[in-house]
């Protein structure tokens, strides 16, 4: 059903941007996000055009998040340091001028409200970890490194604050299990391995009902 | 494919999957307690909350202490005049074994300390961190705030043998205190580059963000000056073994975490408190402290130390920080 939409989607923005593309490389990022890379789905059709993603099936929210990080993710799945079999194929045509520009325009997305919180108690222990961690665990707080309020720190620590409790489930998983590799220095991979299904459970839930900041300039 | 065939995949697959659950990515490597060393647990934020027998003034001051313990910076130009929080040191709380852990200060003090010359108090040795490693002046002896301190600090030490000085993960010295005959400033700087930098920055001052400081300042103006523990090589060398990068104590080899420590400790950072006027007449009438520091020796054509640059701090010696006769 969800292809079928995309499908839908992608004829409605393709009568639009068509002209433009007639003349060659397409470099404004919203094109991009529009008309993919020109061999697979096009970014909108799971994060969407307003880059709000969708945490039913685990697509993150690229609204708001630091460009340069986003630009790293779509690098990183061309070279291999990110593996999906989803993303790669996706974005394997683009330049990095596209690169850049559809990062830039993700980044200039207005973030979306925040979803009402959940269960209270998980909700509650998953605060606990964001802001005081787990030391018994060896678990630091999320915010040491992902900043003030978990909004990100810059290029190399994301915005965790309002992203889809499924995708940072999907996430922490796969850094568990070593499927996720392109952490600056394994930085999260330690954390993520020490947390249990429980902590990432309640974590996932704390951080997705928190409302994102846009990452704008990052770390001043 | 044959039963045999299957049989060795499926035994294959038993095997790869059992080598893989007790395969840690990133460990936890922390040195073992030594025998016949107290180990101490401190206890948590959620045992302080779940005591019922705490009287709730009590936990309420407790509370006060642990809160000025992880935001110090709230006292910003008041007690702090650089970008660090007690936490930025003592990690996990100051509960943490081999990240310096605060409560011993409550059972060991008071006691002499060779650092000031005198018999200190719990209250003196807070001062100290203060004076030095805040680059501040301590709240008052005897204050609401430095008594709330003392009390965070006694409550972590509960259960802990008074006077007892066998402790293990106490303090930062797991490396012993002879620097490395082969560090060297390039060494040091390369490890830093590729292993601290991303957080700290290449010019080692830290990342603020929303008037916040995530990553303290490790040099410059922001950072400990040079009267603080950890300008001495061998306190920063056990620091950055035991606890850096964060998520990853023990990552590091000791000769990394040498040479990373004589790097750093080679920078420039706020003047010493007890500063004479002469970073090398300082030096040597504080000879036991700075024969561990690089201060007021001459590093990369310069000598350490030779300024008047007391950061943000508007004086140069807090006025609580002095000695005692007790005649």
């Amino acid at each position: 059903m969800l292809k079928r939409y995309w499908r839908l989607t992608l004829a409605g923005a393709l009568l639009v941007s068509g002209t433009v593309q007639a003349q060659g490389e397409v470099t404004n990022g919203q094109q991009v996000a529009m008309q993919g890379d020109g061999s697979g789905a096009p970014c909108l059709a799971c994060h969407g055009l307003d880059g709000a993603g969708n945490n039913a099936a685990g697509f993150p929210r690229l609204a708001g998040l630091d460009e340069k990080y986003i630009a790293k993710q779509i690098r990183d799945y061309n070279s291999g340091q990110r593996v999906s079999p989803i993303m790669q194929p996706n974005v394997d045509n683009l330049s990095e001028q596209q690169i850049l520009a559809v990062a830039a325009y993700y980044a200039q997305q207005p973030v979306p409200a925040a979803p009402a919180a959940g269960d209270a108690e998980l909700v509650a222990q998953g605060e606990k970890i964001a802001k005081r961690g787990d030391w018994n665990h060896y678990i630091p707080a999320c915010e040491s490194c992902h900043g003030p309020d978990n909004q990100g720190m810059g290029a190399t620590f994301p915005g965790i604050a309002g992203q889809h409790p499924n995708y940072i489930k999907q996430q922490l998983n796969a850094w568990r299990a070593g499927d996720r590799h392109n952490d600056p220095n394994q930085l999260m991979t330690g954390v993520a391995e020490r947390l249990s299904e429980q902590q990432i459970e309640a974590v996932a839930a704390y951080l997705g009902a928190q409302q994102a900041v846009a990452a704008n300039g990052g770390p001043q | 494919m044959n039963s045999q065939y299957l049989m060795i995949a499926l035994g294959a697959t038993v095997l790869s999957q059992a080598v893989q659950a007790a395969d840690v990515l990133v460990p936890v490597n922390l040195p073992e307690s030594k025998p016949g060393q107290y180990v101490h647990e401190a206890p948590t934020l959620d045992d302080l909350m779940a005591d019922e027998t705490i009287n709730p003034e009590l936990r309420k001051v407790i509370l006060k202490g642990y809160d000025m313990f992880m935001n110090t910076q709230q006292f910003r130009g008041e007690y702090v005049f650089n970008d660090m929080n007690c936490k930025s040191c003592h990690m996990g709380e100051g509960r943490m074994n081999w990240s310096g852990p605060v409560w011993p200060a409550a059972t060991t003090l008071p006691d002499y300390r060779g650092k000031n010359k005198h018999v200190n108090s719990l209250e003196e040795r807070i001062a100290g961190c203060f004076s030095y490693s805040m680059n501040g002046r301590p709240p008052a002896y005897g204050s609401d705030d430095m008594l709330a301190l003392a009390a965070y600090h006694q409550w972590l030490a509960k259960r802990a043998p008074v006077y007892e000085r066998n402790i293990a993960g106490r303090g930062f010295s797991h490396l012993g205190k002879q620097i490395p005959g082969d560090v060297s400033y390039e060494k040091g700087k390369a490890i830093y580059e590729s292993n601290c930098a991303i957080c700290h920055g290449s010019d080692g001052a830290g990342q603020r963000k929303d008037g916040k400081v995530v990553f303290p300042p490790l040099w410059g103006d922001g950072a400990y000056n040079w009267g603080a523990g950890m300008t001495r090589v061998f306190t920063a060398a056990s620091f950055i073994k035991n606890n850096m990068p964060l998520s990853k104590p023990g990552s590091l080899s000791d000769d990394e975490a040498w040479n990373v420590a004589w790097y750093i400790n080679s920078q420039e950072r706020p003047q010493d408190p007890r500063f004479t006027g002469d970073a090398r007449e300082t030096r040597e009438q504080f000879i036991g402290f700075h024969k561990h520091t690089r201060y007021g020796t001459e590093v990369n054509g310069r000598v350490l130390g030779q300024h008047d640059n007391t950061g943000e701090k508007p004086f140069l010696k807090p006025d609580n920080l002095k000695p005692r006769t007790f005649e």
